[in-house]
């Protein structure tokens, strides 16, 4: 096997070091019953040729989203990732290397997680950052969870702007914790005095996703007061990082957290993973944090150098008491961040942003043009909602027959609700170009 | 005479001088190169992308349109390759060295998964899109599955956890599920974990508000049976064990204890990050367990990225089955379908209890893995095992007189050592792992598992060949001798030729800083 470098005389000699007469000798522990002689029931090893053939041909059956006009956000975008990107995450030093315990001959991996911390702060106009979450939707359930530390409250709101599988993970975090949810109706647009009216003395937190996840844009500074006059925390979420280049941060408009997926600046789409969790929040709250932490100190000849640092919250030294279960980030994904970041510098992102805002208007203006279609979305970013004649799903289904990925039909992710059931979610990006959008509008006014 | 070639230019070494007490201008010393932050690189005016101002459009913000600076620097593409490049080998790394981590298996991590896990096909394709559009990825999704399920002996199988310690989170979701379903929730609120458990383990049971009970080792450094018993009680949700141990031990009575726990009404959780010394070999389903994560980095070689992103899929007896979280994979009329509501669960006649993450879990690292699968086939598992637990026992058999070893062979996967061996000699284990790194290695588990004192936990894989393991022991034996000597000059503040000296990590927590802030802006000049 191309992989395991010990031949046959090595593990003679290496047995007879031991003292043991064959490899079996070492497994004696296992209880007689629990040994296998035989293999397992799977294929034999095969060499790099044929594997790269049995994946090709099943990553073949796939529509992939660059092949065809695309325009499913909803929480993961398809954007252009710089050659630079993938390239540097893939040297050895970055890819092949563990958590940054040693940090005499970790100091690469340290230092981006220092720019990424520091990156992230900035987006979202907060003081500090973690080194990342697994993704967007476990940060918001650690997010909530936090609030309760902090608050020492036991209730969440979720607003109706919140993507439903956040909202399922909250809800499942917190059902096994022992705290209570109130959830809101999913809101196509307008949801502030609904959120404001369910803010009680109780609440712990509120969670409000902006851009929603529908597609508004959400002004957080009413809620920001209410929440705080009630002594309640609130999370905004963002799903869509890109937005960020163009609208008001959270930190901005009064909130105490911000979670957020981070896969729009340097990662692909890869089918829901692995993506990288944002979480940020206001100094007086890190050591509530959860969540790895990189910190700036000085080395023995008073070089500056970088450590994990806070790790007394951490599960490897508090076990039962530590702020999270959570053991390893999403370090190659925040590097990814990191380096697409950089090479868009304060200029590149605030016009991707712009060319990201202005494609959606141009889709939203041009599919308002097809009869039947009403665009719901008054003001937004990049994703927006539309209200078809009928149900969303048969739409899609048949414009996917056509070769164009349409959105997400909003009742896959809210299911039996006659309200959503015609309802489109639309996200254009930098990769759509005229002719993509061109070939939307025909094949939806063939299909309606 | 020093030697010279024939244009004059001297091809000798010539005369060695202390290299640290050259100052040099830069601060660079050769290949060893300083790096600024990103930030302190910021050229204004320098971009590294090409973008194109977008034609006059009306904006759609509202109110909302963010006006102040950000803050990001701006860097040309070549800058930030240099950067990055530069940052890069300040890391040690598996392709680089051997990395024997104890309890983190650092093997080798084959490229043709990183060229598999790119295809467009797998890439480039959306955890939303029409099902029908991408068969192949939950065709991939299936495959991932049976081959779980086969190695492990375990019917069923959650991909879906991000990381181990979110399996072990979902593992025991499941099993709070299937004793609420009994109406047991409320009264089993105790969890069993041994003390030489990964911290992960008392974490994850606190998350679920369970009340966190130890069981002491033998002095064998495995479960005590007879104490394990007789904490047993109606009042007991389940046990959480790591198996093979983290002293690098098989739990011998893994059956005995199986039975007691199923007898007392409770679940067994096996924490499967050591799955590595067993797979082909052994399979958890026949050793009575009802949930194990499986840490896809670990035993099937996802690079480790620096500390993530991880995979742990959960596998699933048939007791927990029908409770596994949304999204799952089944056959259908139409191919695969992908369930993720609870109303087509229902009608599957199943009962999730919910979701652990938005989308379907690590696509990425599911290619890899099985990638790796494939290549190894099940004999190549079986080698596998076989040889993580030849090269582990092959280190504690060569090095035991040399250090400590707290417990008899043979191990598994990992070789444990105490600091008994340092006694006296005024050398810690943190400086004999620091000597480690001015040879040139990173150094093995420290301070883990807490059962040992001055633990050192080798792990050296499968994917090390007898050479490395030779050098290694070498190596480590120079040590251990030059300790004992009362030599320190090799230790006392080891290292000396990494990129950085010990660094202060008492500072960085008296005094956090974070992130990266501009100076203060210099007052204009009078």
């Amino acid at each position: 096997m191309r992989y395991l470098p010990l031949t046959e005389n090595d593990r003679r000699e290496m047995l007879g070091v031991i003292g043991a007469k064959s490899v079996d000798d070492l497994f004696v522990d296992v209880p007689v019953r629990a040994r296998r002689a035989g293999l397992v029931d799977l294929p034999k090893r095969k060499g790099e040729l044929d594997v790269d053939r049995a994946l090709s041909a099943m990553a073949a059956k796939n529509v992939s989203a660059g092949s065809v006009p695309f325009f499913v956000g909803a929480g993961a975008y398809r954007h252009h990732v710089p050659s630079t990107v993938d390239h540097l995450i893939q040297r050895s030093e970055f890819l092949t290397s563990y958590t940054p315990y040693q940090p005499e001959i970790t100091q690469g991996t340290l230092q981006y997680l220092f720019e990424f911390q520091t990156q992230v702060a900035m987006l979202t106009g907060m003081d500090v950052a973690n080194a990342s979450m697994y993704d967007g939707s476990t940060a918001c359930g650690e997010a909530v969870l936090m609030a309760h530390r902090v608050t020492k409250r036991k209730k969440a709101v979720l607003s109706g702007t919140l993507h439903p599988h956040y909202r399922a993970v909250v809800e499942n975090i917190s059902e096994v914790g022992g705290y209570d949810v109130e959830a809101l109706a999913p809101a196509v647009s307008g949801a502030t005095e609904d959120i404001i009216s369910s803010i009680g003395d109780d609440t712990s937190c509120v969670v409000v996703q902006g851009p929603s996840f529908f597609g508004d844009l959400i002004d957080l500074r009413a809620i920001a007061d209410a929440a705080h006059a009630k002594g309640a925390l609130l999370i905004a979420v963002v799903t869509e990082i890109i937005s960020l280049g163009l609208v008001t941060p959270p930190g901005d408009m009064g909130a105490d957290i911000v979670v957020g997926e981070g896969q729009s600046i340097g990662n692909g789409l890869n089918f829901g993973g692995p993506y990288v969790g944002l979480f940020a929040t206001k100094t007086k709250y890190v050591r509530q944090m959860p969540g790895r932490l990189c910190g700036e100190t000085v080395d023995a000849v008073g070089e500056r150098g970088f450590v994990l640092t806070l790790s007394t919250r951490e599960q490897h030294i508090r076990r039962e008491k530590a702020t999270s279960n959570i053991c390893t980030n999403s370090g190659l994904c925040c590097l990814a961040f990191t380096i697409h970041l950089s090479l868009l510098g304060e200029d590149g992102f605030k016009r991707l942003a712009r060319i990201n805002h202005a494609n959606a208007v141009k889709l939203a203006d041009a599919l308002a043009t097809v009869k039947g279609v009403e665009v719901l979305s008054k003001t937004f970013f990049n994703e927006f909602t539309i209200r078809l004649p009928r149900s969303a799903a048969g739409i899609v289904d048949a414009l996917a027959d056509k070769k164009v990925i349409a959105g997400l039909p909003a009742s896959r992710l809210i299911p039996n609700d006659k309200s959503v059931e015609n309802l489109l979610i639309v996200a254009s990006t930098e990769i759509n170009t005229d002719d993509d959008r061109a070939a939307f509008v025909a094949a939806l006014k063939e299909v309606l | 005479m020093s030697a010279m070639n024939n244009q004059g230019r001297p091809t000798g070494a010539g005369e060695a001088t202390s290299s640290n007490s050259i100052q040099t201008y830069t601060g660079n010393r050769g290949l060893r190169l300083e790096e600024p932050l990103i930030f302190e690189l910021d050229n204004p005016g320098a971009c590294g992308v090409d973008l194109d101002e977008p034609d006059a459009f009306t904006s759609r913000l509202g109110s909302l349109e963010r006006k102040a600076r950000i803050g990001l620097p701006g860097v040309s593409e070549p800058d930030v390759m240099r950067h990055f490049v530069r940052l890069s080998r300040k890391n040690y790394s598996i392709d680089a060295g051997l990395y024997p981590l104890g309890s983190c298996t650092m093997k080798h991590n084959p490229r043709l998964n990183e060229k598999m896990a790119r295809l467009a096909g797998f890439g480039d394709v959306h955890p939303l899109q029409p099902q029908k559009t991408v068969q192949g990825a939950l065709e991939l999704m299936d495959t991932l599955a049976h081959w779980l399920k086969e190695l492990t002996g375990m019917p069923a199988v959650a991909l879906s956890p991000k990381a181990g310690a979110h399996g072990e989170l979902c593992g025991m979701m499941a099993i709070r599920a299937a004793l609420a379903a009994r109406g047991e929730a409320e009264t089993r609120t105790r969890i069993l974990v041994p003390e030489s458990a990964h911290g992960t383990n008392p974490a994850t049971a606190a998350l679920l508000n369970y009340k966190v009970d130890e069981i002491p080792a033998t002095a064998e450094g495995r479960v005590d049976l007879a104490a394990f018993k007789a904490k047993l009680g109606p009042d007991v949700a389940a046990i959480m064990l790591t198996n093979p141990n983290t002293c690098g031990l098989f739990e011998r009575d893994i059956i005995d204890i199986a039975d007691a726990v199923h007898a007392a009404g409770a679940y067994f959780y096996c924490d499967g990050a050591n799955f590595n010394a067993i797979v082909g070999r052994v399979r958890p389903g026949d050793l009575g367990i009802d949930a194990m994560h499986i840490n896809l980095h670990k035993t099937f070689s996802t690079p480790h990225g620096g500390g993530g992103p991880g995979a742990g899929p959960v596998v699933l007896s048939a007791a927990l089955a029908p409770f596994a979280p949304l999204p799952y994979v089944v056959h259908s009329a139409d191919g695969f379908k992908l369930v993720e509501t609870m109303g087509e669960a229902k009608v599957d006649g199943t009962d999730p209890f919910g979701r652990m993450v938005a989308f379907h879990g690590q696509m990425g690292m599911f290619v890899r893995a099985v990638a790796y699968m494939m290549s190894h086939g099940s004999d190549g598992l079986r080698q596998v095992a076989e040889d993580a637990v030849l090269n582990a026992n092959y280190v504690l058999a060569s090095l035991k007189d040399d250090l400590s070893a707290p417990f008899e062979g043979p191990c598994m996967h990992e070789a444990l050592f105490d600091d008994r061996f340092l006694k006296g000699t005024g050398v810690e284990t943190l400086d004999f792992a620091k000597a480690m790194i001015d040879e040139g290695y990173h150094p093995m588990t420290m301070y883990f598992p807490l059962v040992v004192h001055g633990a050192l936990l080798i792990e050296p894989t499968e994917t090390e060949s007898k050479k490395t393991l030779d050098q290694f022991i070498g190596t480590l034996k120079h040590l251990a001798k030059a300790a004992k000597g009362n030599d320190k000059t090799l230790f006392t503040g080891a290292p000396h030729f990494a990129p950085r000296h010990r660094l202060d990590e008492t500072l960085a927590a008296r005094n956090p800083v974070l992130r990266w802030q501009p100076a203060a802006p210099k007052q204009a000049a009078e």
